[in-house]
């Protein structure tokens, strides 16, 4: 399947978001990836594949390089006006990076869920709604209604939050924010989701209700999580990628594999040195 | 210090109850200096009571004169000290067209230098473009004056015919004041602009928002408050401007509801009076507290009212 990345006129190419489920290919792929801010080397040399409709997860140090990382895959990055990459990220056989892309339209295939919860200031029916609207939806009140709720339901807070789906976003709690925000990436039917630390802000049962949610949520996305918390990484991730700090702080992927061998049965090292808590 | 030593030692047994002297210790230049910055802040509400004082003591005078009716100060439609037509209508309605036209100039052009300065601006040109800005406020009202005057009315007599377009004018006037807000507004609305979360716009960007998009339907709103208050203090500002009105908008009450025509403000009024040759005791000197007091209950008012709708419309953030 082929999306649209080119810049041009924002008709978009519709789509569901359904992909067929549990495809065993790979959804996005790094290669020789390098992340320059200025001068300075975030992130060295990285070749990493994203297999779909599975959770990879990101670990490491902290100042590693792993949100660099993760940001790259967006280009998010292009909103540091310093940033610079070379090297390339492939999405469904199309870089990313390439001159005619539109980083604009790469993100509303990419989503992102951040590392605190970050709730527009408007009412939670509009939080949801807002993404699809400048995304070109072109439905009635009643179809927009049905595709809120129907993210809310996927996020996991339509009970929570259906009778009262006019209150400000910035009214709930911050587990539920965190989920609000989860469900305003869904709303834009995105094919992968990035998640930067995204229970980083959040209280342990919220933080066990976000992973329930990302095994929900990995039958229909991608998904890519940075975290801190390795038991979340060897609980809820089906591949991980280790990440460390050179001595030129330069971050740089270290070893890459299904979870549980990476976990029980690492070949690197640093990798046993880092899950076993000598550093890190 | 024996107390150091020991805390330093930590982990060992408590030390014996030692003494150390703990009792308050008087600190002059603490005090001093405690003194100084009250008396800095008591001299600025002194002179908000001291202005009360003098308003409120002047225009009672002004009231307390048989000729004069404080309804008739409200409702009036003619403000003829000769004939002892004291209505304010003439004067408020000059005032509120000045404001609203440099309102109606202002908002947009500053905000959009706002939204600019803050979301698309590199730093380099925001390092220009806003020390720019700042010469702008800086310039005396004096000559925003002559420039509304010499500069801004010619041209409206040129486009317009010159017989429709009174020398002195009202629209002049008000464009020039709203120039001259300009920056006030930008400024403000700039800083309520930048203290919007840089995590609500990656937000709006993780969801394929454009720039556009981004800064009109996400930051703009979410900095509604500051904006409101930005819009408010400027409108304050223009309802007060006076060197602009008293030399571009003209010197005559009238009322009406024509922008071309000439008509005097309120401030404009006070202005003409005070510096001219009345003597002390006439009603005509009285009436121009009488008025100092009711543009003083206006701003006042729109303060309080900006106040309320920042409270009303603040997002609190993290």
């Amino acid at each position: 399947m082929t999306v649209a990345l080119e810049a041009g006129p924002r008709a978009r190419t519709a789509r569901n978001g359904a992909n067929p489920p549990m495809g065993g290919d790979n959804v996005l792929e790094a290669r020789a990836l390098h992340v320059y801010y200025g001068a300075f080397r975030a992130i060295e040399n990285v070749t990493l594949p994203i297999a779909r409709n599975r959770i990879t997860a990101f670990i490491g140090p902290s100042g590693c390089g792993k949100s660099t990382m993760l940001r790259a895959f967006n280009r998010m990055n292009d909103l540091v006006p310093t940033a610079r990459v070379e090297g390339d990220i492939v999405y469904r056989g199309q870089s990313i990076y390439a001159p005619g892309v539109d980083p604009v339209e790469v993100r509303r295939h990419i989503g992102m869920v951040f590392q605190k919860p970050n709730p527009f200031p408007k009412s939670i029916y509009d939080n949801v709604a807002w993404g699809a609207r400048i995304n070109g939806f072109r439905g009635t009140r009643r179809e927009l209604d049905d595709l809120v709720e129907a993210a809310l339901v996927q996020a996991a807070l339509w009970d929570e939050v259906h009778d009262k789906l006019d209150q400000s976003g910035l009214s709930l709690s911050g587990g539920q924010q965190q989920r609000l925000c989860i469900a305003r990436a869904i709303a834009v039917k995105p094919d992968v989701i990035l998640m930067d630390e995204p229970c980083s802000a959040l209280d342990p049962i919220a933080t066990l209700r976000i992973e329930d949610l990302m095994q929900q949520l990995k039958e229909r996305y991608t998904i890519l999580i940075v975290t801190h918390n390795m038991q979340q990484a060897a609980r809820a991730s089906d591949y991980t990628a280790f990440f460390n700090m050179g001595d030129r702080r330069q971050g740089y992927l270290v070893e890459f594999g299904p979870t549980p061998e990476l976990f029980t049965n690492p070949k690197d090292p640093r990798t046993e040195d880092y899950i076993t808590g000598r550093f890190g | 210090m024996t107390v150091t030593t020991t805390r330093l030692r930590g982990v060992e047994a408590a030390p014996e109850a030692d003494t150390v002297p703990l009792g308050r210790r008087r600190r002059w230049r603490e005090d001093a200096v405690e003194a100084v910055l009250f008396a800095a802040g008591f001299v600025s509400i002194l002179t908000t009571g001291a202005i009360v004082v003098v308003l409120g003591k002047d225009a009672l005078h002004f009231f307390r004169n048989p000729d004069v009716s404080l309804v008739d100060f409200l409702t009036g439609t003619v403000w003829q000290p000769q004939l002892g037509k004291f209505g304010l209508l003439p004067l408020l309605n000059a005032t509120l067209m000045v404001s609203g036209i440099a309102m109606v100039v202002a908002l947009p052009i500053g905000l959009s230098i706002a939204v600019y300065l803050s979301e698309y601006a590199t730093p380099a040109v925001r390092n220009r473009l806003k020390p720019t800005l700042e010469i702008l406020a800086g310039v005396p009202t004096v000559i925003y004056g002559y420039f509304a005057l010499t500069f801004v009315t010619p041209i409206l007599r040129w486009a317009l015919g010159a017989r429709t377009v009174d020398i002195y004018n009202v629209l002049s006037a008000g464009l020039v004041v709203g120039i001259l807000v300009i920056p006030l507004v930008a400024s403000m609305s700039e800083d309520a602009l930048q203290a919007v979360p840089r995590a609500l716009r990656e937000a709006a960007y993780g969801l394929g928002a454009t720039r556009l998009e981004t800064s009109l339907q996400v930051v703009v709103p979410s900095a509604l408050s500051g904006i409101a208050a930005a819009f408010m203090l400027a409108m304050s500002r223009a309802i007060g401007e006076t060197m602009v009105v008293a030399i571009a908008a003209g010197a005559g009450p009238r009322l009406t509801a024509n922008p071309l025509r000439s008509a005097e403000t309120m401030t404009g009024y006070i202005s003409r009076i005070s510096g001219g040759d009345l003597s002390y005791n006439s009603v005509d000197y009285d009436s121009i507290f009488a008025i100092g007091l009711a543009l003083f209950v206006i701003t006042l008012g729109l303060n309080i009212l900006s106040g309320r709708i920042v409270r009303r419309f603040r997002e609190v953030y993290e």
